[in-house]
């Protein structure tokens, strides 16, 4: 099977799902971790046989007319709406390989973590895969297609956070999802644009991004699309100012849900401004890169000290994945190597962190002591009582900090020398971006879990169910894979190298 | 890992001496709390591997080095270079190029990695004592472990970035034990502070490693075609920097704030003296003896590139100087024996960058590795007396324990002597190298000033060691004799303590005390090592390329009667007539408000309070609430969408709608009146087609 059966077995796990009895809740709850863990081995196959196709693939890229697409391996390719040219038209290189492994991990991990879900279980599980369709975007080779599934990962992020979201759910799910409109919009017209001045229907390329890339748009066209377009994904992707959906989005949905947005959904948009953006207009790019770079030090120091003053645990971690988005942002627009592959390797860290963070907030501590309020969780001094959910979130927040050996330093580390080259003293920024980061990151360890024990109901404390084997599982998975990253990143580095170096070549022109 | 052919096994396998306690750590991380004898044997195991190690590349570099300088000229390898074994790997490959790391042996290396392993595994083997009791013992051993290795992971690095991470690691390590008691919410806030104080100076530090890869291409150290960045030191001299300095001050400059950080330098040393919230082992191996050496030795590692700039190295001078004298000030008026300790390092670290300032980086790391041996002792020491006196810190609640801790007494006296230099200990040697430097250190008043600064601080220095050695050791004991209790500082557990009389002081077990003895051998003989002239065997070694200072007896003997005068004036105040129990510190008559400054530690922490740490809550409050306000803008344009939608709605209704409606009657009405015509009669159709076929004939009949 290859790698288009990603989307199609989520899909197909959704429909078994939905043909189970309610009552059989395990069952249901096997074959979503069944169906999800068969997308992650499908990637991680892909990925394996990828990686050690680099060495031939790199020769074949030095060798090529096109090194962008010499990079890439075909899943399929076949048309689809011959009217418009647009055609379902699937395909993965290095940059898109480890987000779709980034995303069959925290789709397994969001599973374990949602194992206890006794409300409505079956439509959560069959739900969740839909989510699966992100897989399709971050395979689409086409622009057409890829809208198709952009907006069809929205719609059950919707639902889920709807029905079994906490704290102003309705309110979260709505601004989510007009946010994310609201964006796909801009990024509509951009992509039409696109489209019409290629040629449309009648020009050669269609919708085909590998083709799209070589349509020679005029530099004045670029200079007034490209904003459109990427800021139009940037939404999603967490950009001041358009990122307050975020916070808000992430608080009120449950736990996977969250893991799911901020470990993948915030990176679909970053996809979607590299490829849709950068890629296919890389004057626009030149143009606005300085003020997307400003724009992107604002979230890092921004975020960062918004999450300093927040009271709620979850909002401090949801603003930190604004910040930590902005190391993405700012990558990107480097437009050098060493900038674009942190970002890209940053997109992998963020996602896996986030997902850790998000995990300990909204499965381990809230589900069982039933409050966020960073005061009250001081009180109860949770280490004593959950030691591993503490140990867990020490280290992801170790990771988030970019202590070494983590992933996060090594990506963090890629993007700011990427931004010494590009922009000297915002990089000199982003260290004070740094500091707050860890002000707030130790603040929150200490006071959610190293308080001073004031709550006189001890019985009611101990009687907190002991953190259960899936979520152990999951929490061990992500921890395990933040300092594999961290050590040897060449794991990932390599094929995204392949795909990065061409794509800066075609900058420079 | 590609390992020179023609370098000796130790250089090409220098890796080894991180990674073990790397792995004991990471082994140690995992296993239960139950295993504690497995922990700790870990630990001890690993780093006692480490320590023969760096023995043999202790012993390696000798042969290499410093043989030919010592008289014996038999070697064709003489030379007044440096020299260095290299071994490099690569970490991970961006563009077409890659970033490499890599491991030096050189002697900076040596004398560094034997100090620091030498030191952890004696204070490693103190801990099995100390922490005894303690149920998070496994935790700790993990810590210390992890400690280990990313220090001596600093130690052998060649390469900034590698330097940079194994840095983060110990500040992370260093986090962890300073907040090991987290129960005790002083703890928790020293550990933090620590943190992000030490933060705050790895931001320049980062920034200068980021501008040197920029500006050399690579962060290795050395390179085996000199293409090293340090070995571009020079033509980045040439360069133009910031702020008028060149290119390789400015990165100097930048890299040094990440020393002052660690260094516990003004003004950043604010977060070593909380740092003494650590269970006492871990202040003598990370706060006193290797992690706040760290920054000296990151200056010393990157010298060349200080070299290259003489406005730099005054800097470094004045900022040595300066926390050297005032963090003396403040020690003489604590009362907390670990306080007293603890900016006693903060001034001896001062003495160290000051060093290096003027010139004498060999005589820094002199101090640096001896000062090593003997604040360890001196920390182990006072963890032995708080340890006997049930967790008892001040040194007023103290007195006479040298009647029930002999050993310890007499291990400590050692320590103080040397730390206030008197001859013949290791304190004296190197004291003396470091402001013969100073001394020695260009013309003028203003080049004198470190120097002034420096003899007045080993007047204090004396003063306030023999202050505490009288309080904590002599006289009658001034501690809650009767009382059953002790204090509930540290163990959790350390109700059981009290197998010997309540109440009493009472030696440390022989697993304590043996690390005690050996450290007080050292700390008394190795200053040998260091004798001026030609002899001078470790200033050879570290620096070949500069010949050492001749002796200057000016210097000597007033760094000598001054730290004879302290101790006297010292054991006048404290020594002739012990205190008595709630006695006051005669100090305090004799110095009035200036004491109270000192004792409250020049008000630095009230300082920062009020400016930087208000200042980044209040920004931090502003950029909430305009984050809130962006929040209403949205939830405004949510209201006007809403507001819109109903007037649309209304539009809709009244508008629209009506229109709408107001056709379809009209239609209706034109259906009714068609309607009307169809009525079903046959007579009416016909009579409609009778007009109609008179209205065409009468069309046609006009064509």
């Amino acid at each position: 099977m290859s790698l288009d059966w990603t989307i199609y077995l989520s899909f197909l796990g959704s429909g078994l799902i939905l043909c189970q009895p309610r009552e059989q809740r395990d069952r249901i709850r096997w074959i979503a971790l069944a169906f999800g863990a068969a997308g992650l081995a499908l990637a991680l196959g892909a990925w394996w046989s990828y990686n050690a196709a680099v060495p031939e693939l790199e020769q074949a890229v030095k060798n090529a007319k096109d090194p962008i697409a010499a990079a890439f391996r075909i899943v399929c390719d076949v048309p689809w709406i011959p009217s418009v040219k647009a055609n379902y038209f699937l395909a993965y290189d290095g940059i898109n390989l480890p987000l779709v492994v980034l995303n069959g991990f925290i789709c397994v991990t969001g599973i374990l973590f949602s194992w206890n879900i006794e409300h409505r279980t079956k439509e959560f599980f069959a739900f969740f895969p839909l989510i699966g369709g992100v897989y399709g975007v971050f395979l689409a080779m086409d622009l057409f297609l890829l809208f198709v599934f952009y907006e069809i990962a929205i719609i059950p992020k919707y639902f889920i956070i709807a029905i079994w979201g906490s704290t102003r759910k309705e309110y979260g799910a709505m601004k989510l999802v007009l946010y994310s409109f609201v964006g796909s919009a801009a990024a509509l017209v951009g992509i039409i644009a696109l489209y019409v001045k290629a040629g449309g229907p009648a020009g050669a390329a269609g919708f085909n991004l590998l083709a799209l890339k070589d349509a020679a748009f005029t530099p004045e066209f670029q200079t007034w699309c490209f904003p459109l377009v990427f800021v139009g994904f940037a939404v999603l992707a967490g950009m001041w100012p358009f990122h307050t959906w975020a916070p808000t989005g992430h608080v009120a949905a449950p736990t996977a849900a969250s893991m799911l947005l901020a470990g993948v959904v915030m990176k679909l948009g970053a996809y979607g401004c590299l490829r849709a953006g950068i890629m296919l207009m890389p004057a626009g790019a030149k143009a606005w890169a300085g003020v997307i770079a400003v724009i992107a030090v604002i979230n890092i120091i921004y975020g960062a000290m918004v999450a300093l003053v927040q009271k709620d645990f979850k909002f401090v971690i949801g603003y930190s994945s604004v910040s930590h988005m902005g190391f993405v942002l700012l990558g990107l627009v480097t437009l050098n190597t060493i900038g674009l592959s942190g970002a890209m390797l940053q997109m992998f860290s963020h996602g896996i962190i986030a997902g850790l963070l998000f995990a300990v907030v909204g499965r381990m501590v809230y589900d069982r002591t039933h409050t966020r309020v960073l005061a009250e969780l001081q009180g109860m001094r949770l280490y004593d009582i959950m030691p591993f959910a503490a140990v867990t979130f020490v280290l992801a927040g170790a990771a988030s900090m970019g202590v070494p050996g983590f992933s996060g330093f090594v990506a963090e580390l890629q993007v700011l020398v990427g931004t010494w080259r590009a922009f000297p003293w915002l990089a000199v920024a982003c260290g004070f971006g740094i500091l707050v980061t860890f002000a707030y990151t130790l603040q929150t360890i200490l006071r959610a879990f190293y308080g001073e024990r004031r709550t006189a109901d001890e019985h009611h404390l101990r009687e907190m169910p002991p953190i259960s084997v899936p979520e152990k599982v999951a929490a061990v998975i992500l921890i395990s894979l933040t300092i594999i990253v961290g050590v040897y990143p060449n794991c990932l580095l390599n094929m995204i190298n392949l795909s990065v170096n061409p794509l800066v070549s075609l900058l420079a022109k | 890992m590609e390992p020179a052919t023609h370098i000796p096994w130790i250089a090409s396998h220098l890796w080894l001496i991180p990674l073990l306690p790397f792995l004991a750590g990471g082994v140690s991380a995992l296993l239960p709390r139950r295993c504690r004898k497995l922990s700790a044997g870990l630990a001890i195991g690993a780093i006692g591997i480490s320590t023969l190690l760096s023995f043999c590349a202790l012993a390696e570099s000798i042969l290499r080095g410093l043989l030919p300088h010592a008289g014996r000229q038999w070697s064709a390898m003489q030379t007044h270079e440096a020299w260095h074994w290299l071994t490099e790997f690569t970490w991970f490959s961006y563009g077409t190029t890659s970033l490499k790391l890599g491991f030096v042996l050189d002697p900076l290396t040596a004398a560094m990695a034997t100090m620091v392993s030498f030191v952890s595994m004696l204070i490693f083997i103190y801990s099995l004592g100390y922490m005894d009791r303690d149920k998070n013992f496994t935790r700790f051993f993990t810590f210390l472990s992890l400690f280990a290795g990313a220090m001596l992971g600093l130690v052998v690095a060649n390469n900034l970035l590698l330097f940079f991470i194994c840095w983060e690691l110990v500040g992370v390590a260093s986090y962890l034990l300073i907040g090991f008691w987290y129960h005790r919410p002083s703890a928790a806030a020293a550990a933090k502070k620590a943190f992000i104080v030490t933060k705050l100076g790895d931001i320049g530090f980062f920034a200068g490693l980021l501008w040197l890869y920029h500006a050399t291409g690579t962060l290795q150290f050395y390179t085996p075609d000199h293409t090293g960045a340090l070995e571009q030191a020079t033509a980045l001299a040439g360069l133009p920097g910031i702020m008028g300095l060149s290119l390789a001050g400015t990165i100097a400059l930048l890299i040094f704030c990440g020393a002052v950080g660690k260094s516990g330098q003004w003004p950043l040393h604010v977060w070593l003296p909380d740092a003494m919230e650590g269970p006492t082992p871990v202040s003598a191996l990370i706060h006193a003896a290797t992690m706040v050496a760290a920054g000296v030795f990151l200056v010393a590692r990157t010298y060349p590139l200080f070299q290259a700039s003489p406005q730099v190295l005054t800097l470094v001078a004045w900022i040595g100087a300066f926390t050297a004298i005032m963090a003396a000030t403040i020690a003489i008026a604590q009362n907390d024996i670990k306080r007293i300790l603890a900016y006693s390092t903060v001034s001896q670290l001062g003495y160290m960058v000051m060093g290096l300032g003027v010139g004498g980086m060999a005589a820094a790391m002199f101090h640096l590795l001896m000062h090593g041996f003997f604040k360890a002792l001196l920390f182990l020491g006072a963890g032995s007396v708080i340890h006997g006196c049930h967790n008892e810190q001040d040194v007023f609640k103290m007195g006479g324990v040298k009647k029930h801790m002999p050993v310890t007494f007499w291990t400590y006296f050692v320590g103080t002597l040397a730390l206030a230099g008197i001859f013949p200990l290791a304190g004296f040697w190197s004291k003396d190298e470091v402001l013969t430097a100073a001394f020695n250190w260009g013309g003028g008043w203003f080049h004198k000033g470190p120097f002034a600064l420096g003899c007045i601080g080993v007047f204090l220095t004396a003063f306030y060691m023999w202050r505490q050695v009288c309080l904590v050791f002599l006289g009658e004991y001034r501690g809650e004799k009767a009382t059953v209790g002790h204090k509930q500082v540290g163990h959790e557990e350390a109700e059981t303590q009290h197998e010997t009389v309540p109440g009493v002081p009472h030696e440390s077990p022989a697993v304590m005390t043996v690390p005690l003895v050996i450290l007080a051998i050292f700390s008394a003989f190795m200053g040998f090592s260091g004798l001026p002239e030609h002899a001078n065997l470790i200033h050879h070694f570290l620096s070949p390329e500069h010949a050492p200072h001749h002796v200057n007896w000016f210097v000597i003997a007033t760094a000598s009667a001054l730290a004879f005068a302290g101790l006297g004036v010292g054991h006048l105040l404290y020594g002739v007539k012990p205190l008595a129990a709630d006695e006051p510190d005669p100090l305090k008559a004799k110095l009035g408000k200036l004491r109270d400054f000192c004792r409250d530690k020049w008000y630095w922490d009230e300082l920062y309070e009020a400016t930087v740490v208000r200042f980044a809550n209040i920004a931090a409050v502003v950029v909430d609430l305009g984050d809130r306000l962006l929040d209403g803008v949205t939830v405004g344009m949510g209201l006007l969408a809403r507001g819109l939608s109903f007037i649309n709605d209304k539009f809709d209704e009244h508008a629209i709608n009506r229109s709408f409606d107001g056709s379809c009657g009209t239609v209706r009405l034109m259906g009714r009146c068609f309607a009307a015509l169809q009525d079903g009669r046959v007579q009416s159709y016909l009579r409609l087609v009778a007009v109609a076929a008179a209205l065409l004939a009468f069309w046609f009949f006009l064509k």
